[in-house]
C-alpha cells in the first residue's frame, strides 16, 4: 500500500484507542461491587485510597527515572516494568478515589495536586538517583523495603470488606511478588559480591533505613479503617517485614536492618515531605499544567 | 450459528497485541461475551494492572465486533478474580513454545505471606534446540510477563512466560 506518510499508515484514524494513557478508566472498576462498605466513612474511605494510591504513583515516577540510566539494558527494562505495575495501581486507586468523593477523575488527582496535597510515605519520593548523589544499590534497597512492605500489606488487604481494595490486592500482590524477588537478588549479589559492592550496598540501606519507621506507623485514618475490617494497620506487618529483611540480609552476609526513628511518625501521610517531592511533582505534572487538556 | 456465538467468536479470535501469535482467548483473558439486543457485552480481564496492552486489546476487540456486523459493544475490564497463567489454554502453551517463549509453570498459591524466593529457579529448556542448559538473563524482559533467558548451548536468547 503505497503511502505518503509513514506514521499515517501505522496510526488508524478511527480510534486513539490504543494509547495506554487514554482516561476513563473507572470502567476498570465496572465489575466488582463499587459500594462503599456498611458504615464506612466516605472521607476516611477516599483517604486511605489516596494513601495507597499516592505510594504507587510516586514510586512509580521515581523508578522510570531509570529508565535508559540503569547500569544494563536488563536493569532498564525491570525497572520500567515494576513501574508500570505500580502505576497500574496507582490507576484504580485513585480513579476509587475520585469515585467515592464523587469529584474529579485520577488525572485531575495525579496532575493537578502540589507536594502538601500528597498522602505518600516519604521512602517513595526520595531522589536515590539516577541522578547526582543517587545509587542503585540506594535504589536497591528502597525497592527491598517498600515491596516487603507493601507486599505484606496487600497480602492482608486482599480479605478487606472493600471489594475493590480487595480485588486490587490480591491481583497486585502477585505483581509485588515479582519486584520483592528482584530487589532480593540484587541486594544479595552486592551485599555478598566484592568488598566495594558490601560498602555500596552498606551505605544504600543506611540512606533508606531513617524512612523505614514510618511505614509501620498507622494513621488515625488507618486505624479506623483497620477496625472495620477495610484496611490494614501497617504496625500489624512489622514484625513481618522485619523478618523478611533479615532473612535477606544474611544471605547478603549483611547485618540485619536498623531502623532509626525519624521525627514524626507518619509525616508523609500528613502531607509533610521532602524537598525531593517538589522537582518530582515538577517534572511529572508540567506538560499537563503547560498544556491543560492537551490529548494524544 | 447464533448471535452471541458469532460475537463470541468474533471476540475470541482476536490476537493478544504482544504475543500476536496466541488468541485472546487462549490467553484466558476474555471473562464473558453476552448479546444485550443488538449491543455486544465483553468482560476483559488485564494480565497485570498495569499491562499498556489492554487498550490496544479493547480497540481490537471493538474492531473485530465492527467487522463481525456488532457496530454497538461495551468492553469492561474486570480485576477479580485476578488473571492467572494457569488460565492459559493448553493450544496457547503450544504456540508460545513454538514461538520461543516457554509456557509457564503452575502459579504458586499461598496462604498468609508469600515466602522468599531465594534460590535459582530450576532452568528452562531451550525452546530452540531443548538443551537443559539455559540461564536466566533477567527476570523481567520485553514486557512485564515474561523474564529472558539464554541457552548456553546453542547460544540463541529465549523467553519465558513468568507463572503469576
Amino acid at each position: 500500500m503505497p503511502t505518503e506518510n509513514l506514521f499515517k499508515a501505522l496510526v488508524r484514524e478511527d480510534d486513539n484507542g490504543q494509547w495506554a494513557f487514554g482516561t476513563g478508566f473507572t470502567d476498570g472498576l465496572a465489575r466488582v461491587d463499587r459500594g462503599v462498605p456498611e458504615g464506612v466513612d466516605r472521607a476516611d474511605l477516599a483517604e486511605y485510597c489516596l494513601m495507597l494510591g499516592d505510594d504507587a504513583l510516586i514510586y512509580a515516577q521515581r523508578l522510570s527515572e531509570w529508565c535508559s540510566k540503569a547500569p544494563e539494558i536488563e536493569e532498564d527494562i525491570a525497572l520500567a516494568n515494576i513501574a508500570l505495575d505500580l502505576l497500574g495501581h496507582a490507576r484504580v486507586l485513585l480513579a476509587r478515589v475520585a469515585e467515592v468523593r464523587e469529584e474529579g477523575d485520577e488525572d485531575a488527582l495525579a496532575y493537578w495536586r502540589d507536594a502538601p496535597q500528597f498522602r505518600n510515605v516519604r521512602l517513595a519520593e526520595l531522589d536515590l538517583g539516577p541522578g547526582p548523589g543517587g545509587d542503585f544499590a540506594a535504589t536497591m534497597a528502597r525497592l527491598l523495603l517498600f515491596s516487603s512492605w507493601r507486599l505484606a500489606i496487600f497480602t492482608r488487604l486482599a480479605g478487606s470488606r472493600d471489594r475493590l481494595l480487595a480485588a486490587l490486592a490480591a491481583k497486585g500482590a502477585k505483581e509485588i511478588t515479582y519486584h520483592r524477588d528482584h530487589a532480593t537478588q540484587w541486594v544479595i549479589r552486592l551485599g555478598a559480591g566484592t568488598s566495594y559492592s558490601r560498602a555500596r550496598m552498606t551505605a544504600g540501606l543506611d540512606a533508606v533505613w531513617p524512612y523505614a519507621e514510618e511505614l509501620f506507623a498507622p494513621h488515625p485514618v488507618e486505624t479506623r479503617l483497620a477496625a472495620q475490617g477495610v484496611a490494614v494497620d501497617p504496625a500489624t506487618v512489622r514484625t513481618e517485614v522485619l523478618g523478611v529483611l533479615t532473612e535477606v540480609l544474611a544471605h547478603a552476609e549483611l547485618p540485619p536492618p536498623a531502623f532509626v526513628p525519624d521525627g514524626e511518625p507518619h509525616p508523609g501521610r500528613d502531607g509533610e515531605h521532602t524537598e525531593e517531592l517538589g522537582p518530582l511533582l515538577d517534572e511529572m505534572q508540567s506538560l499537563v499544567r503547560a498544556m491543560p487538556g492537551a490529548t494524544w | 450459528m447464533t448471535g452471541v456465538a458469532r460475537a463470541r467468536q468474533a471476540v475470541e479470535s482476536v490476537l493478544d497485541p504482544e504475543l500476536p501469535v496466541v488468541t485472546l482467548a487462549e490467553l484466558g483473558v476474555i471473562r464473558g461475551v453476552e448479546l444485550n439486543g443488538d449491543r455486544v457485552e465483553v468482560a476483559l480481564t488485564p494480565t497485570y494492572t498495569g499491562c499498556p496492552a489492554l487498550a490496544q486489546m479493547r480497540a481490537d476487540i471493538q474492531a473485530a465486533l465492527a467487522r463481525a456486523g456488532f457496530p454497538r459493544c461495551e468492553i469492561t475490564t474486570v480485576l477479580a478474580p485476578a488473571w492467572t497463567t494457569d488460565w492459559i489454554s493448553e493450544s496457547g502453551r503450544r504456540k508460545l513454545a513454538d514461538h520461543a517463549i516457554t509456557p509457564p509453570g503452575p502459579a504458586p498459591r499461598h496462604q498468609g505471606p508469600v515466602p522468599l524466593t531465594l534460590a535459582p529457579r530450576p532452568p528452562e529448556t531451550c525452546p530452540r534446540c531443548g538443551s537443559g542448559g539455559t540461564v536466566e538473563l533477567s527476570r523481567f524482559s520485553g514486557t512485564a510477563c515474561r523474564s529472558l533467558h539464554s541457552c548456553t548451548a546453542c547460544g540463541e536468547p529465549f523467553e519465558h512466560m513468568k507463572a503469576i
